[in-house]
C-alpha cells in the first residue's frame, strides 16, 4: 500500500461503499428493532452472511483508515521519525482492531 | 493609499518583516497593482521584484495580493484591496530570495519532469504532424499556460509536497501532451505519474482554478489524467 496512486484511491472509494451501504443497513436494523436486547444483539450476528458483511466492513475501515491516515502522515509530519511512529501507531491499532474483530465474529 | 509589503533581505535581515507604506492614487483612477509596486520602489528603491510585459503574457510578476495570487500586471487595486488596504506578499510555499522574488526551482523541477515536448520516433514525412479540426481542440484550455506558478503556489497538496506531487501547472502541461493526437508517449507519461504523490495527491479543491489569471481548469485537466490512469488499470 502506498506504492500505486491508482490502487490507493480505488481502494478508498470500494471501502467508502461498502462503509456506506453496511452503515445504512446497521442503522436500518437498529430502528426497525426497538427492543434490542442481548438475545436480539447475538442473533443478529448468527447468520454467517452477517458475519462474512462485517467482516468486510471490518476490512473496509483497516484499508480505508490505513490509506487515509497514510496520506494525512505524508502531507503534515515533516520530521521522518514522527511519520513513522505515527504509521507504525496507526498499523499496530488497525491490525489490532482487525484481529480483535475477527475474534468477537467468531466467537458469535 | 496605504500598502503593506513583505519585505526579506537574507543579506542583511534576520526574518522578514511587513513594510507599511502610504501611496497617493491620482483621484479617480484605479490603478494595476504592478503600478502601486512601482510607486513603492520610487519611495524605497530597495524594493524588488519580477516583471516584465506588465500585460499578463510573462507571467512573471505573480505575488499574493491580499491573501489571493495573482498576477500584479493585470489585477486592478480595487479588486482585491476592498478594505482600503493593499497587502503584497511573494507567492506562498517557495522559498524567498528577496523580498517578493521566489525562488522557482521546484516549481521548473516539475514542470520538467513531464516532459513538456511533444515525443513520436514515427518517421517524419517532411511535412508537419497534421491534426484534424477536431484533434486541435482538444489542447484549448491547455497549451495557453504561461508559467506563472499561482496555481501550484496557491495549493496546499504542493506546499507539503514539491517534490513530489507535480502540482496543478505540471498537471496541465502533462494533459496537455496526453491529449495531443501526435504524442505517441501516453505509456511513458502515464507510468510515471501512476505513485500516489504525482497525481493523486489532488484532492480538487479547485484554490489552482480559483487563481489562474488565464481563466483555466488544472483540476478538469488532474480529473481527466486520473480517469486515464483508472482506464489504463483497468
Amino acid at each position: 500500500m502506498g506504492r500505486n496512486g491508482v490502487a490507493d484511491w480505488l481502494v478508498q472509494r470500494l471501502t467508502a461503499v461498502v462503509l456506506g451501504v453496511y452503515t445504512l443497513w446497521f442503522v436500518g436494523v437498529l430502528l426497525c428493532t426497538p427492543d434490542m436486547d442481548y438475545a436480539a444483539w447475538r442473533g443478529l450476528f448468527a447468520p454467517l452472511w452477517v458475519k462474512g458483511f462485517s467482516l468486510l466492513a471490518l476490512l473496509s475501515v483497516v484499508a480505508h483508515a490505513w490509506v487515509g491516515l497514510w496520506t494525512v502522515s505524508t502531507d503534515y509530519f515533516r520530521p521522518t521519525w514522527l511519520r513513522l511512529v505515527f504509521q507504525l501507531t496507526c498499523a499496530l491499532v488497525l491490525g489490532y482492531y482487525l484481529l480483535w474483530g475477527i475474534q468477537i465474529l467468531r466467537s458469535a | 493609499m496605504q500598502v503593506s509589503v513583505y519585505r526579506y533581505n537574507p543579506d542583511s535581515d534576520n526574518a522578514p518583516y511587513m513594510q507599511d507604506l502610504e501611496v497617493d492614487i491620482p483621484a479617480g483612477r484605479d490603478l494595476m497593482v504592478l503600478d502601486v509596486m512601482h510607486l513603492l520602489k520610487e519611495q524605497d528603491e530597495t524594493l524588488v521584484f519580477r516583471r516584465s510585459c506588465r500585460e499578463g503574457v510573462c507571467g512573471s510578476d505573480g505575488v499574493n495580493m491580499n491573501g489571493k495570487n495573482g498576477l500584479a500586471c493585470v489585477t486592478p487595486v480595487s479588486e482585491v484591496a476592498t478594505s482600503g488596504k493593499l497587502v503584497i506578499r511573494p507567492l506562498p510555499g517557495l522559498p524567498v530570495i528577496r523580498d517578493l522574488v521566489v525562488d522557482m526551482s521546484m516549481f521548473y523541477a516539475q514542470y520538467e519532469r513531464i516532459q513538456p515536448y511533444l515525443m513520436n520516433d514515427e518517421p517524419t514525412t517532411g511535412i508537419e504532424r497534421l491534426q484534424s479540426p477536431e484533434e486541435r481542440e482538444k489542447l484549448d484550455g491547455l497549451y495557453e499556460c504561461i508559467l506563472c506558478a499561482c496555481c501550484s503556489t496557491s495549493c496546499p497538496s504542493f506546499w507539503w509536497n514539491p517534490d513530489r506531487f507535480v502540482g496543478p501547472a505540471g498537471l496541465l502541461q502533462a494533459y496537455r501532451f496526453l491529449a495531443d493526437s501526435r504524442d505517441r508517449a501516453t505509456e511513458e507519461r502515464l507510468s510515471s505519474l501512476q505513485d500516489p504523490f504525482s497525481v493523486f495527491r489532488c484532492r480538487g479543491i479547485m484554490n489552482c482554478v480559483n487563481v489562474c489569471p488565464k481563466g483555466l481548469n488544472p483540476t478538469r485537466a488532474i480529473g481527466h489524467i486520473r480517469s486515464m490512469l483508472l482506464r489504463r488499470a483497468s
